[in-house]
């Protein structure tokens, strides 16, 4: 299981000077097994990062660590400044409006009464919301609710958008809304880091890709390169279809 | 059979007639159970609320004690706290014994663990549901205390509501330390078991049905409230309603 970490030359939408977002020595375990164990990392500095891997492999935990919602055992994560948000594989809407449940993300991001009530109302009437803003959000549907989540996410201009299986179980309109979601966050700036089980989305919205197996790095580098060869063992197998977590 | 179908017919006649007596024992009832809600929604909830989020050494012996503390007995509370409250006691200066006060406060000690133990494992499934989330968008626990309150406020209305059963149903705190003096510390639980023993059963019966149309309405309340704050994958108070009976 070596890491082939290949060269990083990314600098989607002139982002060269972003700080990268690090990590070293990262050590986690769960349930007496270690569940992540990563030397060395650094993800490309803009643009979007695609993790990949296995069911299992740790990448929910990997983004929940990097996230800062789990604490490792050991190791450091240095992130670059600013707002992080994170979409979860199983977007959590609070017992409120669809209006509250916006208008709630950007109070506590510290922004004023009148200003969030604005920005709230036209961010719905952008996306399509504007006629449900009263209405409970844990009543729209589940395409509608994973979208209103990433919009959430989205609202208080994060510097880092941590995004786990965000289209899984869409069907093809929703999912491709969900995509020019995410194409419009990175180019205005923010740096995606995606977990996707869909080979077809990491292609179409992947700068960058991240083979998690079994809690290790198997392969890291831009993902025209991985498509197009992978260069490990595990990236071979996962590309035809032959990658499970047991030997 | 007689006196009974007799004393029916005046028990609805007191009831409809707007009898002074009666509506004003109505009333204090219902002031010194509302009081001591209030007084206990105001120490359980956030106590359940930071129950719920927090992991204070010791927690899991708070949550057995406050669960252990529903099923106070009245009578033990109203001893201590007219242990507390007489000439002698501690808190005797402030001569509140027989008092309305001192039933508020009675009622309040047996009704706060109700209300903390209620919300605080209503509370605990929803902030196993929000932690992440809420984390995520920057919240520190404490300051999910708020939010968990708003979001879960029906199940802590029910919770509240529960206390309210128990409250206006009990007997032997406010006895004990109200004194059941007529005109003064009279509520309706005391003043039935005063008046059945005496043999004045209209007074008594009157008192029971009102009794018992408060505890309807309690219980009307706390399934309308179940209902409308139910949501498909959340924790609720269900099974959790106010049970007037055997509340001695
Ligand atoms: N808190 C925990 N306690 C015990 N085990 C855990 C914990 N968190 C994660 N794990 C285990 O760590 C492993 C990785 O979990 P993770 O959710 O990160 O996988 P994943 O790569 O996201 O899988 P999937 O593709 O199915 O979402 C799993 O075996 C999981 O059971
Ligand atoms: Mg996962």
């Amino acid at each position: 299981m070596n890491a082939a970490v290949r060269h990083e030359a990314l600098t989607p939408g002139g982002e060269a000077f972003r700080a990268r977002l690090r990590v070293r020595g990262l050590r986690k375990s769960a349930g007496g097994v270690l569940r992540i164990s990563i030397d060395e990392l650094g993800l490309a500095p803009g643009g979007v990062t695609m993790v990949l891997g296995a069911n299992g492999a740790g990448k929910s935990l990997l983004l929940r660590l990097l996230h800062g919602l789990v604490l490792p055992d050991e190791g450091t994560i240095a992130a670059p400044p600013g707002v992080q948000s994170m979409v979860f594989q199983r977007p959590v809407l609070l017992r409120r409006s669809v209006f509250a449940n916006l208008d709630f993300a950007l109070k506590i991001a510290g922004i004023g009464r009148a200003e969030r009530h604005r920005s709230v109302r036209e961010l719905l009437s952008r996306h399509g919301f504007g006629d449900r803003a009263g209405q409970p959000a844990r009543s729209l549907s589940g395409g509608e609710q994973q979208r209103l989540a990433m919009i959430r996410a989205l609202s208080v201009s994060p510097a880092i958008l941590f995004l786990d299986e965000p289209s899984a179980s869409l069907d093809p309109a929703a999912t491709s809304s969900i995509e020019a979601l995410i194409r419009s966050a990175a180019r205005q700036g923010t740096k995606v880091v995606m977990v996707t089980h869909d080979p077809g989305q990491a292609r179409r919205l992947g700068d960058e890709v991240l083979l998690l197996h079994r809690g290790r790095i198997a392969e890291q580098g831009p993902a025209a390169e991985f498509f197009a060869g992978p260069v490990s063992g595990a990236g071979r197998a996962y590309l035809d279809g032959s990658l499970y977590l047991d030997p | 059979m007689q006196d009974f179908s007799q004393s029916f017919l005046s028990a609805l006649w007191l009831i409809l007639s707007g009898d002074g007596d009666l509506w004003a024992i109505v009333i204090l009832s219902l002031q010194v159970s509302l009081g001591a809600v209030v007084i206990a929604a105001a120490i359980g909830m956030p106590l359940g609320a930071w129950l719920a989020v927090s992991r204070p050494p010791g927690r899991r012996a708070i949550i057995t004690v406050l669960n252990a503390l529903m099923g106070l007995p009245p009578v033990v509370v109203g001893l201590a706290l007219y242990l507390l409250l007489s000439r002698a006691g501690p808190l005797g200066p402030l001569e509140l014994l027989y008092t309305p006060t001192a039933m508020i406060a009675a009622q309040a000690v047996l009704v706060t663990p109700i209300i903390a133990a209620l919300s605080r494992s209503a509370l605990e499934g929803l902030w196993d549901e929000y932690a992440e989330q809420l984390t995520s968008l920057g919240q520190s626990r404490l300051g999910a205390i708020p939010t968990l309150i708003r979001d879960g406020r029906a199940a802590l209305i029910t919770a509240a509501l529960a206390g309210f059963g128990r409250a206006i149903a009990e007997v032997g705190a406010v006895l004990i330390v109200g004194g059941n003096i007529n005109h003064a510390t009279r509520v309706m639980t005391t003043t039935i078991a005063l008046e059945t023993s005496k043999g004045n059963l209209d007074l008594a019966l009157a008192l029971g049905s009102v009794l018992i149309l408060i505890a309807l309405l309690v219980n009307v309340a706390v399934s309308i409230v179940g209902r409308d704050g139910a949501s498909p994958s959340g924790p609720s108070a269900s099974g959790t309603g106010p049970q007037m009976a055997g509340a001695r």
